[in-house]
């Protein structure tokens, strides 16, 4: 998990449009997550990013466009599927399942791994996250908010994906467990070079790390550029962002 | 004296039947919080299948190991074919197409097999045990009952805490959305779910029957009162359902013995709404989350 | 179904209070307009028992020309059609299940045939207080369960349903045991000697089985009828909008006991004795199964079902008969219809007979008792 991949996958969405029922939420997004980098997905409540993760992952189903994972589609995939295929989607409000202790949440996502890397992954991921490995035997529902943040980014780690999904990691959180998690961001896509999709309220912060950012609203793509020039835009920041 | 310790020994003897049906129930439930109303009739089917096969080979042991494989490949049956359509959808729909399946099967059971009583084979001896001189309540065949439960809820508890696949399982029932996201194949996870809780059922039909004689309607009862074994104890809990087993199958025993044998539904209904008065989820459950 | 304890909750903010509100607002829809008759507008219960009464006539001509036999089924659909009425509608819009009913209905055909042995009351008395002991007993078991949801309601009604009868074998002496009672009503006296007795039996338990209609389609249309269907749709927002949850829950079993009560009665008397293996398990699963096929919440689909009910499992155990198969198979046929039935109907047509009527028909008239069929608990 943590040696540099020279396989580092790409993303690329291509003109997707999904939605619940009557209502269309994503009308025709493309949007291109280079191998190696951390793409920021930005905008207003309702804008969409939430949508886009669930229809990468499967959960919903495009109604139109593909989605194509180092030129693969993967579009209208089960989520289990995709899940086996290498995209891991770590889901807004953590999802951590309380019933089971860390440990075995960890090995639930090492299951998607050959048995004989298992072991092994295991004592890295305790390795690089300490708290987790000190409470390993705790039922999960005990973890702080911080905690669980890091518990189900490392289940997610723990199945060797080849892109990961963050939905608003750094939901209720306090400011230093935040600035934590996303130094582990960096630190995913600088050392293991992971391609990651970062979702976030919180644009400042992840324009920071972030390589590109784009700029939902309403469904749409309104703004895609580089994370520095995007922060850099006053306009663009102020009328979608809000800072 | 004797006479208590003999129907402490035969309601112990009885309850554990009783477990075992509250067991596959909460295993159900859990896994797909569906109440499955035709566990009973399940059982009742692979127990004409087994009668089936020892009358046609004379082996009874044959007719066990069919009777579980039955009950295997009917769990998973009506879980892909009949439960997945109601599956996320209002619960009552749930409710009433399991009802369907019970008496559809028994019909089905009449059809097939006529609804006349037939004897059933036991295991093991049903001659009364004693201990020297001493006559107990119990035979081989209620020593035979006990080992059994307690075996196949020991493997299945073992089964689900340090295999993959009980992990899987595990997870599939506190957050099968989670589950997905993680590569579980919920769908086949249900599917198992419902097999290994058809397989235990089948194991409880094998052991109640032959006491009981084998028609379409011969494991409703032990079916309601295992029921009420696993309400009592809490849906949520396979330990709570063992402990409702437990306490139903004393208290049927005290009550049928001291009294007539007639009131052993009564003394069903005043347990549990006792219970669920005090405790409206069943006594070993936590409190649960509001939705507001 | 929710598996949350009633009641309102403390710490809710007036903001969700006032949310709830209108939500509960929302789901129960304004009573339709008053019907006009011409340029005079007709109130809904003048209009109601303007139906029944022109379908009594219907029925009292057409029990003369259908013949004995025939009358002898339509009395016993009109007990039916009034115990699966009360349970659709608890079910239906109460959102409570209940596989408990054909208990009730025991308790008003056993307290009738006590009534009748023992102080020789007229018909009419007999019904009141059989029903009000049926009532009676449903309101003590609502409140025992009022904390019940779901399967824990489900499995206490059905253990219910499997004990109660139990009852009589305890009390052999006084509600006769496995024999039962007898209850043989005869044709009153200003008929003439020489009405049938089959057509009185249809003639009394169509008579009861129109009022007991007419008097749930006005309660379905009532504040009550509202109340129920808000707290079926959600029962937390109902909560935090102020209904006595716990109170509407019981009312809707006093409700739904009552009719079966009622129905119980009117099995009596078309059958003529009250025991045990009448008001079996079996009978609370017909009652759901007739409910189910004819729509649940749907008074109307009470009829349908119950015709159902009656009519076709002895026209399919006589078919398997006549074919070759022995009685101790063929009996079993109806049985198996009955479980296709309910797994079918649930799974395909949700909506039941009624609602497949409405929707062939087109005939979406907006009435409050199919308001929330499509949406919750039936699809």
């Amino acid at each position: 998990m943590s040696e540099p991949r020279s396989d580092s996958a790409t993303l690329v969405i291509e003109d997707v449009a999904a939605g619940y029922g009557a209502v269309q939420v994503l009308k025709g997004v493309s949007v291109t997550a280079p191998a190696g980098t951390i793409t920021a997905v930005l905008g207003a409540n309702g804008a969409g990013k939430t949508t886009l993760l669930r229809a990468i992952d499967g959960s919903v189903r495009p109604r139109r466009g593909r989605i194509l994972l180092s030129g693969t589609n993967v579009a209208g995939r089960r989520p289990e599927d995709v899940a086996r295929a290498g995209i891991a989607h770590v889901p807004e409000g953590q999802g951590v399942i309380t019933e089971l202790t860390v440990a075995e949440n960890l090995q639930l996502g090492l299951l998607l791994r050959p048995r004989a890397d298992r072991k092994p992954a295991l004592e890295e991921i305790y390795q690089r996250f300490a708290i987790l490995a000190d409470r390993r035997n705790q039922a999960a529902g005990t973890l702080s908010g911080g905690e669980r943040q890091m518990l189900v980014i490392a289940r997610a780690l723990a199945t060797a994906p080849r892109i990961l999904l963050l939905d608003e990691p750094s939901l209720g959180l306090a400011p230093k467990v935040v600035s934590t998690v996303l130094e582990l961001i960096r630190g995913l896509r600088d050392e293991a070079r992971l391609t990651i999709v970062l979702v976030e309220q919180n644009a400042r912060s992840a324009l920071a790390i972030a390589n590109t950012g784009i700029v939902l609203n309403l469904g749409t793509v309104v703004a895609s550029a580089p994370a520095a020039a995007l922060a850099a835009d006053d306009a663009l920041r102020r009328h979608y962002l809000g800072f | 004296m004797t006479e208590f310790l003999n129907f402490t020994l035969e309601g112990l003897s009885a309850g554990m039947i009783y477990a075992a049906i509250g067991l596959s129930l909460v295993l159900i439930w859990r896994g797909t919080r569906v109440l499955n109303y035709a566990q009973g009739a399940m059982a009742m089917f692979t127990s004409y299948l087994a009668l089936l096969v020892i009358n046609a080979t004379g082996s009874y042991w044959l007719g066990f190991a069919v009777a579980l494989a039955g009950g295997l490949v009917i769990g998973a049956v009506v879980e892909r074919v009949v439960i997945r359509q109601v599956t996320g959808k209002p619960p009552l729909n749930a409710v009433i197409v399991s009802i369907g399946l019970l008496i559809g099967l028994e019909g089905l059971a009449g059809l097939l097999f006529s609804s006349n009583n037939r004897s059933f084979p036991p295991a093991y001896s049903v001659n009364g045990l004693s201990i020297g001189s001493v006559a107990l309540g119990i035979t081989w065949n209620d020593v035979f009952t006990a080992v059994a439960v307690l075996a196949a809820a020991g493997v299945f508890a073992a089964v689900f805490r340090y295999t993959s696949v009980g992990l899987r399982l595990r997870a599939t029932a506190f957050s099968p959305a989670v589950a997905r996201l993680l590569g579980v194949r919920v769908g086949r996870m249900l599917t198992l779910g419902w097999a290994l809780a058809g397989l235990l059922g089948a194991l409880a039909g094998m052991l109640v029957t032959p006491s009981t004689f084998l028609s379409p309607n011969s494991m409703d009862g032990v079916f309601v009162l295992g029921f009420t074994a696993a309400v009592i104890g809490g849906l949520e809990s396979p330990g709570g359902a063992v402990a409702g087993g437990l306490v139903i199958g004393l208290a049927v025993t005290y009550a049928t013995g001291y009294l007539n044998s007639q009131v052993d539904n009564l003394v069903g209904l005043a347990a549990l709404l006792l219970v669920l008065m005090l405790r409206p989820n069943g006594l070993f459950s936590s409190a649960p989350a509001r939705r507001v | 179904m929710s598996t949350s304890p009633p009641g309102p909750y403390p710490g809710s903010s007036p903001d969700e209070q006032s949310r709830a509100a209108a939500l509960v607002k929302e789901s129960a829809p304004p009573a339709p307009p008053a019907r006009k008759l011409g340029p005079f507008p007709v109130p809904t219960l003048a209009r109601h028992l303007g139906i029944a009464v022109l379908a009594a006539v219907v029925l009292a001509v057409a029990s003369a020309m259908i013949g004995d036999y025939r009358d002898y089924e339509l009395a016993e659909i009109a007990a039916f059609v009034v115990a699966v009425a009360g349970l659709t509608v608890l079910i239906g819009l109460s959102g409570q299940i209940s596989i408990g009913n054909g208990a009730f209905m025991a308790v008003g055909g056993y307290t009738a045939a006590l009534a009748f042995l023992h102080l020789q009351w007229p018909l009419a008395a007999i019904l009141l207080a059989a029903t009000a002991a049926a009532a009676l007993a449903g309101a003590i078991f609502g409140v025992a369960a009022a904390r019940l949801r779901g399967p824990y309601l489900a499995g206490a009604t059905l253990m219910l349903a499997v004990a109660l009868p139990a009852l009589s074998t305890q009390f052999q002496s006084v509600l006769g045991g496995d024999q039962g009672l007898g209850f043989y009503i005869n044709v009153p006296g200003f008929l003439g000697a020489s009405f049938s007795l089959s057509r009185w039996q249809a003639w009394f338990n169509c008579a009861v089985a129109l009022l007991v209609l007419v008097l749930l389609a006005n309660l379905t249309r009532s504040r009550v009828g509202r109340n129920w269907r808000a707290l079926r749709d959600d029962e937390v927002a109902a909560a935090l909008a102020g209904l006595n949850v716990a109170r509407l829950q019981t009312v809707a079993f006093i409700v739904s006991a009552s009719c079966a009560g009622a129905g119980g009665v009117l099995l009596a008397v078309w059958i003529g004795t009250v025991s045990t293996s009448l008001f079996a398990l079996g009978l609370s699963i017909q009652l759901l199964t007739a409910a189910v096929l004819g729509g649940l919440g749907s008074l109307v689909g009470a009829i349908w079902g119950s015709a159902i009910l009656v009519i076709v499992p002895t026209f399919l155990a006589n078919f398997a008969t006549s074919h070759g198969m022995t009685q101790a198979k063929s009996s079993s046929v109806p049985i198996l219809a009955y479980g296709v039935v309910l797994i079918v109907v649930m799974v395909a047509f949700p909506g039941g007979i009624q609602g497949g009527l409405i929707r062939f028909f087109n005939l979406r008239r907006r009435r409050p008792a199919d308001y929330h069929q499509e949406e919750r608990g039936t699809t």
